[in-house]
Order: structure tokens, then sequence, then C-alpha cells
């Protein structure tokens, strides 16, 4: 998109909403070195949203649209959940259709992006909760990875389903009493990570929302490697502080807590051997233009 | 882009881009003996089509599969197998967002199994074009032809036709997205078709020429933003209207539901210009009249012939379109009739059921004959329900003892 | 099942049909037959209208005799080729929607363990790859994940065979086929590696040219699932019409497979291994004595 298409005729300029004037004179659409960092200095590409107090989902969601590399050619996949809540309040195109089909629905988007537009860069970022991923959307998140399917899929693992209220999903931890696993779950936690390395992703991370850096760092891995080479994934803990009964002001705690070497969330990252190759390029780029900047500036 | 600017131009393939009217009623036409499956894929290689998505099921695997070797040969901008119909149907959704023209293909389980997203497509006013080619949805499994699954695609909000025969079939694929891509429209078709008799039978059809195609779809002429970030991506309410249990969240899914339905109202005025009316009719004076659609209609025409002969004069009304439901027109073409016959391939008489909640006097409609499971209908059962009614005598049929 | 329910009421054995009476006299149920005496008793699988050559066919013929029990044995299938023989046996075979097969087992295994507690009934689910990996895929993992106690057996014709011959998952990669007119795109699914990750007890990957080793690996797969967690054996079936094998080389194309993409392997856990040798005597898993050098290093 250019950012042409987005201006306000002059005449109208006025009765224009102020979120939206706010995001023609300072969103960072097509901001090369956009990040977290603009967060407080930028209009963001969320709008207020309804999610609860504290929710770390809700800061997942805004550092993930201040990494987004191309925001202006990106269109975002969504399901059923507290997700759906956002993103009608996000800034760039986005799709809601069914419970569990985000990656089907990605699958013919990113096709038709490509036969419309074959000289241009269209991401697709799929952004779905753990029931929608790994429950009832399971085979289409799956086959598409099988399919090599050129997009990005972040599942917000909350490790239950919240938006209805706290039951069991698959990506619950074994033993956890919740709505529907009355005397605790009985099987463990599905190893969706693992599964994505050997269904064919190209970049698997797991990890907490912790760290904003963090997650610039491989949400802009995720989308480039989906871009150039296939498949990728990203786990996200976004704990569910209602259900699991926590304040609103522990979930950053919880998540450290869970991030620790020995625990569920200890970061993990594997990057195929094609993706390495890339991100080595890429940054060997990154490097050469910040030395020739300094040249410059010299 | 406006579509009209690219008519008389060549896509990659050679072929012109044609306006449809020209296309469809002027261009000369090339009798073509092929079966319904290989009529599917004659119709597409002139639809201009973006995206196909295939999953086998009988009896619509030929078709699908044709459509593959289209794609082959480059006439389709994209064709892949998906997982199953609930992924296809999702898929086709996902390049319908994108802005690409889509079609697909399914028949009976497969239409259930994929049902969640129809009243998606018609809510997300995406105009895909799904041929459901009609067979038997029950345990044991079924794969005979049986029209059981449109009385559940009728109340998706989708437009749904019912081809009698293969050249209604090409025609009406060619036309359907004329129809469907309308902006007032801009809904999904449902193009059924009763399995096998069509699709599997070899009928002379008049094909348009090969080197004219369809004007390619303008994303941009849809009543709703294309999601392809090349129009403003505003904030598109202030609060979900999930997150609300008050009345203005239910006022505004309601006047959505109703806008789906009005859209496919608006659909009559251009259905009625490309197909000739809903309905088609032939002596609607006579006493008894035979009212149904799809293949029931070609054994009515045989029913029809064999009581002339034995000086019964029977009239016909074929139904083409079941969304939108032609109700003036069946008011007015059953006026005069005492009895109304209704021959259906399926259990229930979904068809007896809408024409008796149409027209006054809904004694006079008969539901029946009825055969499912994959029978055919021979003639001389409508024969036998139409004596039955004038309380003539009729020879008991072979077979019955 | 008891054997009783099989036998006829007196007086009635001439009318009943010859295919029965064989059963009755001649057939499996409580006794222990084997592949090697095949020929000599009455198959529970029934003439069936397979094609001919066709390797799936001896595959079921071979898993069925295999069966531990086959009186106490309820099979699972979906549509596809594999259906026409199975549901052609001597034993009830439960049939729902396309790619539901191991839905609707999780809910016969928990179903039956109720209602006749710890007295085996096994449940075997066969089905093709399209069920299994496909259309069936999502419900093939959750019954996986949630550790559901039955034996999965995927028909592996690597094709769409019933319909006709479109690209699965489970089809090579490069292989021409319907819907896959420029060749199929993406590799072969690993469904081994994919059990193994979500949580089988016991897996293995055969073809039907061995006999023995089909009834080695049914066997143990079946009696795992009793009381261990689900199992998963996949075969090569080939669809020599699809493929175009003649009748007479089925057996050499599977051989060839085998050597290629389909050899011959078997993870068993850990649990799964010490269940076999203490319940069932299975000497290969029984814990072997320790060198002394070792138990001191």
């Amino acid at each position: 998109m250019s950012k042409e298409r987005i201006k306000i005729s002059p005449d109208l300029y006025d009765i224009m909403p102020s979120d939206y004037q706010d995001l023609v004179s300072s969103a960072t659409y097509g901001k090369e070195d956009r990040g977290w960092k603009d967060i407080g200095t930028s209009k963001e590409l969320i709008e207020q949203h309804s999610l609860c107090a504290g929710c770390p989902e809700s800061m997942a969601f805004r550092y993930i649209l201040a990494s987004l590399p191309n925001p202006e050619d990106t269109v975002m996949v969504g399901s059923t959940g507290c997700t759906s809540l956002v993103f009608p309040m996000v800034a760039v195109h986005n799709i809601h259709s069914l419970f569990g089909n985000q990656n089907a629905i990605a699958s013919g988007l990113k096709r038709a992006l490509s036969v419309r537009f074959p000289d241009r860069v269209k991401d697709v970022v799929v952004l779905a909760g753990d029931g929608a991923t790994v429950d009832i959307g399971l085979d289409m998140t799956l086959q598409a990875w099988f399919r090599q399917e050129k997009f990005t899929t972040i599942c917000f693992d909350n490790e239950l389903y919240a938006n209805t209220g706290g039951q069991e999903s698959g990506l619950m931890q074994k033993g956890f009493v919740a709505k529907m696993a009355p005397v605790g779950k009985l099987f463990d936690k599905v190893r969706l990570p693992e599964i994505a390395r050997e269904s064919g992703c190209h970049y698997v991370v797991n990890c907490t929302v912790s760290k904003p850096s963090l997650v610039e760092k491989v949400v802009r891995n995720a989308v480039l490697i989906a871009r150039e080479i296939g498949p990728t994934y990203l786990q996200l803990y976004t704990p569910c502080i209602l259900e699991i009964g926590k304040n609103s002001m522990e979930g950053l705690q919880e998540m450290r807590d869970s991030e620790k070497p020995t625990e569920r969330f200890a970061f993990k990252e594997y990057i195929s051997e094609p993706a390495k190759q890339l991100l080595a390029e890429r940054d060997a780029k990154a490097k050469e233009k910040k030395a020739a900047a300094k040249q410059l500036v010299s | 882009m406006d579509p009209t600017s690219v008519i008389g131009t060549k896509n990659k393939k050679g072929q012109v881009f044609t306006d449809p009217r020209i296309m469809m009623r002027e261009a000369p036409r090339t009798p073509s003996f092929y079966t319904g499956s290989e009529v599917i894929k004659e119709a597409i290689r002139r639809a201009s089509i973006d995206v196909m998505i295939a999953y086998p099921i009988t009896p619509q695997s030929e078709a699908a599969a044709l459509i593959g070797e289209l794609f082959a040969e480059g006439y389709i901008g994209d064709y892949f197998r998906g997982e199953s119909e609930f992924a296809v149907m999702s898929q086709c959704a996902g390049a319908a967002f994108g802005g690409a023209r889509v079609f697909t293909t399914t028949a009976g389980p497969g239409t259930m199994r994929a049902m969640e997203n129809f009243p998606m497509w018609a809510g997300a006013r995406l105009p895909i074009q799904c041929i459901v080619t009609c067979r038997g949805i029950n345990s044991p499994l079924s794969i005979q032809p049986d029209t059981i699954e449109i009385s559940y695609l009728m109340q998706t909000g989708m437009l749904v036709w019912h081809a009698e025969t293969a050249q209604d079939f090409y025609d009406w694929i060619l036309m359907g997205y004329m129809v469907s891509e309308e902006p007032e429209v801009h809904l999904p078709l449902a193009l059924c078709c009763d399995g096998f008799f069509v699709t599997h039978t070899k009928d002379v059809v008049d094909l348009t020429p090969t080197d004219m195609c369809l004007p390619p779809y303008d994303p941009y002429r849809s009543p709703v933003p294309c999601m392809d970030m090349e129009c403003p991506p505003v904030r598109m309410m202030r609060d979900p209207f999930i997150m609300k249990s008050n009345y203005i969240s239910y006022a505004t899914h309601a006047s959505w539901q109703q806008e789906v339905w009005a859209a496919a109202e608006r659909s009559r005025k251009h259905t009625i210009a490309w197909l000739n009316g809903l309905i088609e009719t032939e002596d609607v004076d006579a006493d008894v009249l035979i009212v149904t659609s799809g293949t029931a209609v070609s054994q009515g025409r045989e029913a029809i012939r064999l009581l002339a002969d034995e000086g019964i004069r029977v009239g016909l009304v074929k139904i083409k379109t079941l969304r939108p439901w032609p109700e003036e027109e069946l008011k007015e073409a059953t006026k005069h009739a005492t009895h109304i016959i209704v021959p259906e391939f399926n259990v229930i008489g979904w068809m007896a059921k809408e024409i008796k909640a149409t027209i006054p006097r809904s004694e006079r409609v008969i539901a029946g004959p009825r055969v499912c499971g994959g029978m055919t209908m021979p003639p001389e059962i409508i024969v036998e329900e139409i004596k039955r009614a004038l309380g003539v005598r009729s020879g008991t049929l072979a077979g019955r003892g | 099942m008891s054997l009783d329910y099989v036998k006829f009421t007196p007086g009635f054995e001439q009318f009943m049909p010859k295919e029965y009476r064989d059963m009755v006299e001649h057939g499996p149920f409580g006794k222990k037959t084997t592949v090697s005496q095949m020929g000599s008793f009455k198959e529970i699988l029934e003439e069936h209208p397979m094609c001919a050559g066709c390797a799936m066919t001896l595959f079921i013929r071979l898993a069925i005799i295999a069966f531990p029990n086959p009186e106490d044995t309820i099979t699972v299938g979906t549509a596809g080729c594999g259906r026409l023989a199975i549901s052609q046996a001597a034993i009830p075979f439960v049939y729902g929607n396309y790619g539901d097969q191991n839905g609707v087992a999780s809910g016969l295994s928990r179903g039956l363990r109720l209602r006749f507690g710890d007295k085996p009934k096994d449940v075997v689910v066969i089905a093709g790859d399209g069920g299994t990996a496909d259309i069936g895929f999502q419900q093939v993992l959750h019954s996986w994940f949630r550790k559901e106690r039955f034996t999965t057996i995927m028909l592996d014709n690597e094709v769409y065979g019933n319909t006709g011959g479109q690209e699965s998952g489970m089809t090579t990669r490069g292989a021409v086929l319907k819907m896959a007119p420029l060749g199929k795109k993406f590799e072969k699914m690993d469904m081994v590696t994919m059990a193994k990750v979500a949580g089988c007890s016991y897996i293995a990957t055969v073809v039907p040219n061995n006999p023995r080793r089909v009834e080695s690996v049914i066997k143990k797969a079946v009696l795992i699932a009793r009381d261990i967690g689900p199992t998963y054996i996949q075969a090569y079936t080939s669809c020599n019409i699809e493929y175009a094998i003649p009748t007479d080389k089925v057996m050499e194309d599977a051989k060839t497979v085998e050597d290629d993409r389909y050899k011959f392997t078997e993870y068993v856990s850990d649990e799964a291994k010490a269940y076999l040798a203490e319940r069932y005597g299975y000497k290969e898993f029984m814990p072997k004595a320790v060198p002394a050098s070792v138990t001191t290093a």
C-alpha cells in the first residue's frame, strides 16, 4: 500500500476521527527500522482495545504490531477468541471468519495475493489462540506447514480457552484443574513447537512476551523467513491472568517465572539451514549499511 | 481497475477479455459432445479464474481434477488440493478475501463437512462459486445422486441455482460470476446439479469460442473492503459487537443478516436478465402442471410426452433459481392449475414444501413422486401420480407386483 | 463375545449359509491361528470386491488373522477402498463419516471399557492415507495426544484410490496425479514422527510381503493399546491401478518400495516393552542381565 492511499482530503480533514488523523500523521507505515521503541512516540497500529486490565496478550499485540517489518503490505488473519476482540481495532487489514480455520484462510489469501501482486511483497501473518491453533484448527495449522505455505503463524498460548471462560485446551499443562478438566488435565501439553519443526516450519520459537526486544526480533525473523522461504511459527506465552487466578499486575512476573531455563517457556529457537543463510545475509547487509552510514557521517 | 478497460485485450493464454453480453449472447457457438465434468472444465477455461482449490469426493472429483489440467496449461492463477472440504472452503474464503475470483466444487457429505463456511461466505460477501454435484447424505454411505443437500444450502444466504442439463451448467457457470460479482449482490453462488445424471453423462453442449474469456474480477467493486492493504485500514468498530449484549449489537447483526438476504433479492433483476427469467414455463394453462428443478424437470418432460400420447395435456414449470426464490413467478404460473405435481430426487420433498409455502390453495400441490438413495425416476411413476390425481385408472407398474 | 453366540440353534445348521457354517466349524474364534496356517482355516474376511492383485487386501487379511482376540475385536474404518473389504469381515465394523474414525474409536473404546471393565475389547482403526493423514488428521493426532487406548492402522497407498487417483498428503513429492497436475509440490507427510511426538507407545512401518512380520507388529500394537496407550502402524499397500503396477508385479513393487522409503521400523516405548515382557512374556523385551562392568561404571 502506498501511504498516499490513507491520506485525508484536506477539506474533510477536520471531520475525520482523531485516531484516523493520528494514523495518517504519525503511524510508522513504511518506516524501515520500526520496532517496539516507537511505542510512545508514534501512533500505534492498535487503537484502544477491550482486553482485561493487565492482560499480557494486549502487550503482545502492541509489540507485534510495532515490530511487523512491512505493515503497509501485511494482512493478518485471526480466529475466534480474545484476539478477535482486538483485531477490529488494528490498523492493518485483518480477517476473522470462523473458529480454527485461520491457516486455511491464510493459505488461500497468500496465494491470491501472490497471483494478484506477483512483483510485490505482501506478508500474511496469522495470529490466533491455542484453542484455535492446536485443537479445532490443528489439521489446518499443520497442513499449511506441510504444503510449505509462505506465511507466519503466531499462537498466543494462554494454555486454556479464555474467551469462553477457562476450559481445558490441548496446550494446557497436565494436571491443571479447569472447566472440562474437573479432575485435572489427563494428558501432556501438546508439543507443538516440535511438531512445527517436523512439519516443515523453517523458523520456530517458543518464548514468553516479557521482553519486547525479543518479541521484535523473533517477529521480524519469522515474517522475513516466511516471505522468502516457507512457513514459520511463534508460540508466545500470554498467560490469562484471570483464569489462572493472578492479579492484573502479576502477568509479567508469571511470564518471567515460566521462562526460566527449566520451565516450559524457556526460550527455544529453531532455524532451518536455508533460513540461517537468509538471516546471515540480512545481517551482513545491515552491517554494511551501518558501516556506510558511519563513513558518511565521518 | 475498471474491468471494462481490459475488454479487447488478451490474457497470457491469448484469450480476449470479452464483454460478457457479447460472449454469451452473440458470439458463435460450437456444438460439442462432452460429459458434464468436461463441460465444467470448458466453462472454467473461459471464466478467468484466479484460484481453484480441490478435494476428492465422488462425483465431483473428475471435474476438480480436470480443472487442475487447466492450471497446468496456464489458464488458472493457482490451484491446489486442500486437506478436507472444511479446509478447502476456508481456503477459498481466504483467496476471495484477498481479491481473487475463486472456484471450487464439492458434493454430498463434502457439502455438509464444509457447511459452517457457507453462511460465513455470504456474511463476508465473498462472490465464490461452488459447484455442488449433489449426492446422497446418510448412513450407510451412499455415493448415488440425491438432492437433499440443496435444502441445507438454501438457508445459508448463498445464491442457489439448480441446473437441469450440461448446457445450463455451461452457461450458468459463466453468467453466475456476472451476477454474483455485481456490487449490489456480491454473494457466493452454489450452482447445483444432480450428480452423475449431469456430471457423468454425455450431451451436446453449445460452447462459446475458446479464445474469448470473461473480464477479470475487480475486487474494488466489492461492497466490503478487499483484504489486500490497498485501501485504508481503518478500525472497523469501536467495540466489537461480539463483546456486547445490547440492542445496538443485536440490531447490527440483524441488519447485516437482512442485508445479505436483501442482496440475494437484488440479484433477481440481474439473474432474470442473464437466465431469461428465474423459471421457464410450457403450457401453464393446462389443468395439471409439473413444477420442479434439476433433472426431475427432464423426467417431467418425458412424462408429459407419454401423457400427450393418451390425450392428457400437462404443463411444465422449470425452476432455475432456488435463491432467490421465484415467488411471484410461481404464483402467476400456477394460477390456472388444479393439480401441481412436484417430482423430486430426495426423501424430504423440500421443493414441494417451498412451493406449498408460496402459492395460494396449497392443497393443489402433490408432493411427489419422490425417489432417493440413488434411484432413477422413470417417467412412468410421474405419469401414474398424475393419473391418480385425475382419477384415471392406470395399469400396474412392472415390478410392483 | 462368548463363543456360544456364533453357534447354531440345533436343527438349523442346514439352513445356514455355507460361509456361516464354515465360520463356526473352521473359523479362528477362540483359537490361536497364525498366518502360517492360512488356507487351513476359515478366514474372518469373506470374499471382497477389491481389484485383482490388490496389496491392501492381502494386508487386511494378514492383519485380521493377527488380531490376538478376534472374537472381542471391533474395527473402525472410513471411506476408501479398505472399508470395501473390512466390511465383509465376520467381526463388527463401525463406519461414520469420512475422516472421523479416530473420533469414533475414542468414544467406542471408552464406552466398551466402561461396559466391560478389564475384559479386553480391542478397538482397531483401519483407514487409508487420505482418511488418516488428510481429512482425519486432526482427530488422529488428538486421539494420540489424549492417549486413547486403541490401535490406528494406516493403509498407505499414497493416493486417493477409491475416488480415482488424486494426490494425498502421503503421496511422494513430484508424483503426477489427479489434482497434482504438475507433480506434488511438497514432501510425503512424516506420520511416523508425528506419531512419536504425539505420544504413541508403539509405531511400526511395514509392507505386506512378510506375513509373519505383519502378524508380529499387529499383535504387539493391539496388545499395547489395551493398557499402555495409542499405537500406530503404517503399512504400504500399493494401489496397482492408480500407479499402473501389473498385478504380477505388486509384490515386487512392495519390495522395491520397502528398500526405498518403507524400511521396516519399529518403535516401542520403554513402558510398552516392560508391559509386553511382563504381561505377555515377550522374550525380546525382557530386561537383560546387566554385565557387572557396566553397573560399576
